[in-house]
C-alpha cells in the first residue's frame, strides 16, 4: 500500500508555472530520493506536499487520507508529516529535549516523552538533551531535527537537502545515522536532494524531477543505467556520447567507434547518440594485437588518488574522451592503448 | 538596523592575531575620551555624598517626593507597555501580513523618531488644554517613543527563520500557538530592548513633563536647579533617578535572562513568511490611518495651523520676529554641526583601539562611554553646569562648553557607528594596499577613508539630529542671550504662546525630517534604524555578553 499518492499537481508562482502535472507515489516503509537540479521544482514539490505553499490544481493523499484535492487544503499542523527542514532550524530559545518534545502534548512535553530513545535513535547520547542547540555541530543539529520530526510518529517524514550545508566528512556520519534511524523506524520518508550520489546511495527509488516535470522513477540502477534521456544521463553521472547508429541486422545493437554495442533499450530512429558510463571503457591489457580493441592514445591524466581521469583520443573517431582508471595504474601521456566497452550501453534518437 | 548590529556583532569577536599593544598616544585618548564621560556621573555622585545624610532625609522623606515617584513610576511603566503593544503590532502587521502599502506604514512608523517630545507635546496641548496631566502625558510620550520599540522589534521578525515557523506548523501547532510558542520567545530580546529604551526615555524625559504641567523627578530638579541655581537638593533627586535608570537596566538584564536567541545555523535564509489579512485588510489599514494622525498629523497639522495664524491668536499673543528667526536657526545648525565633528572626532581613538587593538582596558573604556547612555542627559547637564561654577568658571555659559555636554552625551551614538566603520575596513586591505606599493598617508586616503567614510558621516548626521532636537541640556547649558529653535519652542511654548512657537517647531521638524532622510537615502534603512541600534547596542554592552 502506498503512504503518499500524488496525482497530477501543479503548481505556479505569478504566472510561471513550476509543477507541471507530478504524478508519483511511494510505498510505505520506503525512502524515496526525489532528485533534480536546483530550480527544478523539487522544494516547490516538497513544500506543497507538507501544506506550506497551495496546490492549483491535483490531489495528494498521505495514509489514505485527501489533504489536497478540489476544494480540499489541509493546513499543515493536521498532516502528520515530520519535516526536516534544511539545516535543521532547531528552535534556537530551547534545549535539544524541549525541540525534540515540541509536537507533543503537554503532558508529554513536561514528561520530556521518549527523549533518551529518540536521541539513541539518531545516534546521540542521552546527555545532549540538556544542552542548548548552539552548543551543537551541523550535523548533530541534523540529527536532532530528524528526532523532533519523528517524535510524533508522523505517517511521513519529508527531509529538504537536509546534508547539503556539511562539510564531507560530516555529511557521510550524519547519513549514515540519518537512514539508519529512518529504517529502524520503518518510516515512509522523502528525501530531496540535488546530489546525485546522494540520491543513488540513500533511496530505495529514486523520482527525478526535470523542470517541474517527473521525467523518471525508477531503482538507483535504473535511472544510473538506463536514464531516459540524454540530458539525464550527464546529470545522473558522467557521461561519454558518441554518434552511431543503429545495427541493420540486429536491432540490439549499435554500431559506434567504440565498436558494436549492446544497448539496453531498444530505440525506434536508426542514427542515435550512444551513452556510455566512462567506467565501463576499460584499457585492454595488450594493444598490439586484438581486433575488437579500440586504438587511442593518452593525451592528459587528471590524477586524484584512488583514481585518475584520463583524457583519450581515439584514432578512429577523432574525438576527445574521458574515461576513469583506478589510480594506481593510470596510463602515461602519449601512450598507446586500447579499449573495450563492458556491458550495455544507451542509445537515443539523434536530434 | 540589522547591518549595523551584524557589524557590531563581527568586532565584538576580534582575530587573535590582532592582539598587538596599542600605540600609547592611542590609548591615552581613548582614556581622556572616557574619563570625560565619567565626569558628570562622577561629580553627581560626589555632590550627592557631600550633601549631608540628615538634610538628605528630610529633603526626600517629603509627600512631594512620593507624589513625584508615583507620577514617575506610573508614567513609566504605562508609556512602556502601551509602547510595547503598540510597536509589537505594528511590527508584526507590517514585517508579517500582506498589508497593503507596507512600505508607506513602515516609514510613518519610524517618522516620529525625528519629532522630540517636547514639539509634540506642544502640538496636543495647543490643541486642548485639556489634555494636560496623565492622560494627556501618556498620549504625548507613548505616540514619541514607540518607534523605539517596532524598529527592533521589526528588525527581529525579519531576521526570523521561516523554517522555524514551518517546522512547528508541520509538528501540529496552529497559528496561535506559532506565534505564542516560537515568535514571542525570540521577540524577547528584541522587545525588552525596546522596552527598556521606551523606559529611559521617559524618565529622562524633561521638555514634554514641563509643557504637560505633569511633575516627575526630571522637571522638579529642573525647578531645583532653578531656584537655588547650584543646588544639592538637585543632585539628590539626580541620583534618585540614575538608580531609577540603574534598576530599570538590572531588571531587563534579569528578564531578558540566560537564554540564547542567537540562530542555530548560518545559512541563507528564505524571506520571512507573511499572511493573508483577508476581510480585516481594512480595517488593519485604518488602524494604521489613525497611528500616523496621532502621531504625525495631528503635531504636524497643529504647527501647520499655528504658522496660519497671526500672534493674537493664541492665548498669549506674542510675534515672531524674523531676525530671531534666523539667528536661531543659524545657531541650530551651527551647533549641531560644530557636535557632530566634535563628538565623531572624539570617539575614533576609541573606536580605532577597540577594533584593532582589543583589549580589556578598550572594553572598559567602552563600558564608562556607555554608561552615559543610562544617564537622563537633564542630570549629565546639570552635572556640568555645577562643575563649571565650581571649578572651570571660565568656561560657565560658553559655547565651547555646550558643545562638550554635547559630545558627552551623544559619544556612544557615534562611537558604535564609528567602531562598526572602522571594522568594515578590514587590516588585511591596508596590507594590500601596503604591499601595492602605497604609502601609509595613501593608504589612509585611499583605502580607510573610502570604506570608513560613509559611517563616520552617518555617526556625525545622527549627532546633528541628535543636537538639533536636544532641549535640556541646550536650556541649562547655553551662553545667556543665544537662542537655538529647540529653546525659542520651548519658551514661547511655556508662556502659552502657540503662534509665536509654530515657525521655530516647524524648522526643527523640518531640519531632524531633512536630516533622517538625507541619512536614510544615503545609507539605506539601516542608517536611520541604527539609532535605535546603537542605543540598544550600548546598553546591552554595558551587560555581560550572551555567551
Amino acid at each position: 500500500m502506498s503512504e503518499l499518492r500524488v496525482t497530477s499537481l501543479t503548481k505556479s508562482f505569478d504566472g510561471q508555472p513550476v509543477l507541471h502535472g507530478v504524478d508519483l507515489s511511494v510505498e510505505r516503509g520506503t525512502l524515496l530520493a526525489l532528485l533534480g537540479p536546483s530550480g527544478s521544482g523539487k522544494t516547490t514539490l516538497l513544500r506543497v506536499l507538507c501544506g506550506f505553499e497551495r496546490a492549483d490544481a491535483g490531489t495528494v493523499e498521505i495514509d489514505g487520507v485527501r489533504v489536497v484535492g478540489p476544494g480540499i487544503h489541509v493546513p499543515s499542523e493536521a498532516r502528520r508529516i515530520g519535516y526536516v527542514p534544511q539545516e535543521g532550524a532547531l528552535f534556537p530559545h530551547l534545549s535539544v529535549a524541549d525541540n525534540i518534545v515540541f509536537g507533543l502534548p503537554r503532558q508529554q512535553r513536561r514528561a520530556r516523552y521518549r527523549v533518551d530513545e529518540l536521541l539513541a535513535l539518531v545516534g546521540l547520547p542521552a546527555a545532549y538533551g540538556d544542552r542548548p542547540p548552539q552548543a551543537l555541530s551541523g550535523g548533530q543539529q541534523q540529527r536532532v531535527a530528524l528526532a523532533r520530526a519523528l517524535a510524533p510518529s508522523p505517517s511521513l517524514v519529508m527531509l529538504d537537502e537536509p546534508f547539503s550545508s556539511l562539510d564531507a566528512a560530516l555529511r557521510i556520519e550524519t547519513r549514515e545515522a540519518v537512514t539508519n534511524a529512518l529504517a529502524a523506524t520503518g518510516a515512509t520518508a522523502v528525501l530531496v536532494t540535488h546530489d546525485q550520489a546522494e540520491a543513488l546511495s540513500l533511496g530505495n527509488e529514486v523520482a527525478v524531477l526535470w523542470r517541474g516535470r517527473l521525467v523518471q522513477t525508477d531503482s538507483p540502477e535504473a535511472v544510473y543505467r538506463r536514464p531516459v534521456s540524454r540530458e539525464l544521463a550527464s546529470f545522473v553521472g558522467d557521461a561519454v556520447i558518441v554518434p552511431g547508429s543503429i545495427d541493420s541486422r540486429n536491432a540490439k545493437q549499435v554500431i559506434c567507434e567504440f565498436g558494436i554495442l549492446p544497448i539496453a533499450r531498444a530505440v525506434a530512429a536508426s542514427d542515435v547518440d550512444v551513452m556510455i558510463r566512462p567506467e565501463q571503457i576499460r584499457i585492454v591489457a595488450d594493444h598490439r594485437l586484438n581486433g575488437d580493441g579500440v586504438q587511442a592514445v593518452v593525451e592528459k591524466v587528471v590524477f586524484y588518488g584512488h583514481d585518475a581521469s584520463v583524457m583519450l583520443r581515439s584514432l578512429t573517431g577523432a574525438r576527445g574522451v574521458q574515461i576513469r582508471v583506478a589510480g594506481h595504474s593510470h596510463p602515461r601521456v602519449g601512450e598507446r592503448i586500447a579499449l573495450s566497452v563492458e556491458g550495455d550501453v544507451v542509445a537515443y534518437p539523434r536530434e | 538596523m540589522s547591518d549595523v548590529v551584524k557589524a557590531v556583532g563581527v568586532s565584538a569577536l576580534p582575530e587573535p592575531r590582532s592582539r598587538k599593544r596599542a600605540p600609547r598616544g592611542l590609548l591615552v585618548a581613548a582614556g581622556l575620551c572616557a574619563l570625560l564621560v565619567l565626569m558628570p556621573l562622577a561629580f553627581t555622585v560626589y555632590r550627592a555624598v557631600t550633601f549631608g545624610w540628615d538634610d538628605a532625609i528630610e529633603l526626600i522623606f517629603r509627600p512631594l517626593v512620593g507624589e513625584l515617584l508615583i507620577n514617575t513610576l506610573s508614567i513609566t511603566v504605562s508609556a512602556t507597555l502601551v509602547s510595547a503593544v503598540v510597536g509589537t503590532a505594528a511590527a508584526w502587521f507590517i514585517e508579517r501580513t500582506r498589508l497593503p502599502g507596507r512600505r508607506l506604514w513602515a516609514a510613518l512608523t519610524v517618522a516620529p523618531l525625528a519629532m522630540p517630545a517636547f514639539i509634540t507635546s506642544y502640538a496636543w496641548v495647543s490643541l486642548s488644554l485639556d489634555l494636560q496631566d496623565f492622560a494627556g502625558a501618556l498620549l504625548v510620550i507613548s505616540t514619541a517613543y514607540f518607534p523605539l520599540v517596532y524598529l527592533p522589534v521589526a528588525a527581529a521578525l525579519r531576521g526570523m527563520d521561516p523554517a522555524l515557523e514551518e517546522s512547528a506548523r508541520s509538528l501540529g501547532c496552529g497559528r496561535v500557538g506559532v506565534f505564542v510558542r516560537v515568535v514571542l520567545p525570540q521577540l524577547r530580546p528584541a522587545l525588552l530592548g525596546g522596552m527598556l529604551l521606551v523606559a529611559l526615555g521617559v524618565l529622562s524625559e524633561f521638555g514634554a513633563f514641563t509643557l504637560l504641567r505633569f511633575r516627575t523627578f526630571t522637571t522638579q530638579i529642573y525647578a531645583e536647579y532653578r531656584t537655588s541655581f547650584d543646588s544639592s537638593g538637585a543632585s539628590v533627586f539626580a541620583c534618585i533617578l540614575i538608580a531609577m535608570c540603574l534598576f530599570c537596566l538590572a531588571l531587563e538584564m534579569r528578564v531578558r535572562g540566560g537564554a540564547r536567541y542567537e540562530r542555530v545555523d548560518r545559512g541563507v535564509r528564505r524571506a520571512a513568511l507573511r499572511y493573508e489579512l483577508g476581510v480585516w485588510r481594512w480595517a488593519v489599514v485604518g488602524a494604521f490611518v489613525v497611528l500616523a494622525i496621532v502621531t504625525l498629523g495631528v503635531p504636524i497639522g497643529m504647527i501647520g495651523f499655528w504658522l496660519t495664524q497671526s500672534g493674537a491668536a493664541a492665548i498669549t499673543p506674542a510675534e515672531v520676529s524674523p531676525e530671531l528667526l534666523l539667528e536661531s536657526t543659524l545657531s541650530s545648525i551651527g551647533y549641531g554641526c560644530a557636535a557632530a565633528v566634535v563628538t565623531t572626532l572624539a570617539c575614533v581613538p576609541l573606536a580605532f583601539l577597540l577594533v584593532r587593538f582589543p583589549s580589556r582596558i578598550a572594553t572598559t573604556f567602552e563600558r564608562i562611554v556607555f554608561l552615559a547612555q543610562g544617564l537622563p542627559s537633564l542630570v549629565v547637564a546639570l552635572a556640568i553646569v555645577s562643575l563649571a561654577v565650581h571649578a572651570l568658571r571660565p568656561l560657565y555659559q560658553s559655547a565651547e562648553l555646550l558643545v562638550v555636554a554635547y559630545a558627552i552625551l551623544f559619544l556612544p551614538l557615534a562611537l558604535v557607528t564609528v567602531r562598526a566603520a572602522f571594522t568594515q575596513a578590514q587590516p588585511r586591505l591596508e596590507e594590500t594596499a601596503r604591499s601595492l606599493g602605497l604609502s601609509w598617508r595613501e593608504t589612509v586616503q585611499r583605502v580607510l577613508l573610502p570604506l570608513a567614510g560613509p559611517g563616520l558621516g552617518a555617526g556625525a548626521t545622527m549627532v546633528f539630529i541628535s543636537v538639533v532636537t536636544e532641549l535640556n541640556s541646550t536650556l541649562l547649558l547655553s551662553p545667556s542671550g543665544t537662542r537655538t529653535l529647540a529653546t525659542q519652542v520651548w519658551i514661547d511654548t511655556s508662556t502659552l504662546a502657540f503662534a509665536a512657537a509654530a515657525p521655530y517647531a516647524a524648522l526643527l521638524v523640518g531640519i531632524s525630517l531633512a536630516a533622517s532622510i538625507a541619512l536614510f537615502t544615503l545609507l539605506g534603512r539601516s542608517a536611520v534604524a541604527g539609532r535605535a541600534a546603537v542605543l540598544k547596542e550600548g546598553l546591552q554592552a554595558g551587560s555581560p555578553p550572551d555567551k
